[in-house]
């Protein structure tokens, strides 16, 4: 299971990385591997305004379909847009390749809002 | 409590995701769904369908009882033959589809979905007891036999290094006995991926020791180990029916697309009559294959358009891994069913085209 120390972690098993006020969101390497095979993936348009824990999308493997739900609140400023392509982007480069959106922070997360690698390592272990 | 193959612990060492398969814990998939899926179109993949259910029935008096119970004509079978069938409810609606295999006029062995066992078996029985049929015996042997399906085009060449029983002489739906790795095995040359292969039947306790002379024989020729999720990708591309989607209580052989096994010119059958009524006044909807032509996953229960009318129901639907597009089964109102007809399936809130195709898919 590859977890990055480097990365925020929600409950719903998508990592953020923020930088200079821009969140990339993708999911995590336990949320593709419990997927199985990705075969599409539908992505918010850009200008769409999220608030936090809204769904902005779907990823669906060969046997199920999985909502996708805005870790941060913001506006979606970037979509990967490889991905309608090569959706199998997302199993075999989770945290690089297969990111999902960028999303232009309204207000930085609450404390608590998102999880360490290490509380998410907890949070898996209990699943 | 789940109730497990002879072959748990080894999916368990293989790192098999297992999930509740209709009250089995069963493997959903090894590798992937998609290699596996494509390791059977290209190479060959086995299959622990241990879970599957047989039910024995034997006496002088079998047959006159079977042509009652089935849909197909049983009368057609000689020794060492297997036909696909189905049993259906009074009213018409599907008990379950199933294999049948002739040993003797007085011996045959129905081969039955595993989440309906118990129910197969009471209906059988039911029949039985509200008949006349001096000599039938009606046993059910779901635990004296572990299955495997050994399917893909290098099937006959990995069983043929572990039994001397000539393969070649095994037509397609037809079965012997003989050996495999050393225990006495049911070889029979049927299967539910549309490839080239077998279904082995023996007792479960040779179950670990056939599948790992079947997984070292098949090494070399690319042989996997194939889980829940392919067998369903492999049988939709191929249009086989999976009771519970296609055919049920509530769906007749007419609508679910088996219409070929259902001889309404046979004397009698349980349910013959509304099949009968049905097909004069005009079967209401039809069991259609649609293929996306925008980009979606159709799935299980999403409704079917044209315009702005609903004309059916999807009844299963996955990512084709042949044909890397969206693919299904669905039920739709007679009259606009043709191929060729332009419908779209409601995905979310979204309308997404898709068309009318031949099936099979592949």
């Amino acid at each position: 299971m590859d977890i990055r120390n480097e990365l925020k972690y929600s409950k719903d098993h998508e990592w953020v990385r923020i930088e200079d006020g821009i969140a990339t969101v993708g999911i995590s390497d336990f949320a593709q591997q419990a997927l199985g095979d990705v075969v599409f993936v539908e992505l918010p348009e850009i200008g769409t305004t999220l608030s936090t824990g809204q769904t902005f999308g779907v990823v669906e493997s060969v046997k199920a379909v999985s909502d996708i739900y805005a870790p941060v609140a913001g506006e979606v400023v970037s979509i990967n847009e490889e991905l309608p392509d090569t959706p199998d982007q997302i199993n075999s480069s989770p945290y690089e390749d297969g990111w999902l959106v960028k999303i232009k922070l309204a207000d930085s997360p609450a404390d608590g809002e998102l999880m360490d690698a290490e509380a998410y390592r907890a949070c898996i272990a209990e699943q | 409590m789940l109730k497990t193959t002879p072959l748990n612990k080894i999916h368990r060492q293989l790192g098999a995701r297992m999930v509740d398969f209709g009250g089995w814990d069963m493997p959903v998939q090894y590798s992937g769904v998609i290699a596996e899926h494509l390791a059977v179109r290209t190479a060959a993949g086995l299959f622990d369908v241990s879970h599957m259910g047989e039910i024995e029935v034997r006496g002088a008096d079998a047959l006159a009882y079977i042509q009652q119970l089935t849909t197909n004509d049983a009368s057609k079978l000689s020794d060492g033959q297997v036909q696909y069938s189905a049993m259906c409810y009074k009213n018409g609606g599907v008990v379950d589809d199933l294999t049948l295999y002739r040993f003797a006029a007085d011996h045959y062995l129905f081969c039955v979905n595993a989440s309906n066992i118990e129910k197969d078996f009471a209906w059988m029985q039911e029949v039985l007891n509200n008949g006349e049929y001096t000599d039938v015996s009606l046993t059910n042997r779901s635990d004296s036999f572990a299955q495997l399906a050994l399917q893909g085009p290098r099937a006959d060449a990995i069983l043929a290094k572990l039994t001397d029983t000539d393969l070649e002489a095994i037509e397609y739906y037809r079965f012997a006995e003989g050996e495999v790795a050393g225990a006495a095995t049911i070889i029979s040359r049927t299967g539910y991926t549309g490839e080239a292969g077998f279904e082995l039947y023996f007792a479960p306790e040779q179950a670990e020791t056939i599948w790992q002379a079947l997984m070292e024989a098949g090494a070399p020729e690319g042989l996997l180990p194939i889980g829940l999720g392919a067998r369903d990708t492999l049988r939709l591309e191929k249009k086989y029916a999976l009771y519970g989607h296609e055919l049920s209580s509530q769906i007749t052989p007419l609508e679910g697309g088996i219409a070929w096994i259902t001889k309404l010119d046979k004397p009698s059958f349980i349910g013959k009559e509304p099949l009968c009524q049905m097909k004069n006044a005009g079967v209401p909807r039809r069991l259609v294959g649609l293929r996306m032509t925008e980009p979606g996953v159709p799935r299980e229960h999403y409704p079917v358009f044209i315009g702005d009318q609903e004309v059916g129901i999807v009844t299963s639907g996955t990512m084709s891994p042949s044909l890397r597009v969206g693919i299904a089964l669905a039920l739709i109102s007679t009259g606009h069913h043709s191929i060729g007809t332009e419908v779209s399936i409601g995905i979310r809130n979204r309308q997404v085209a898709a068309e009318i195709v031949k099936t099979p898919f592949v």
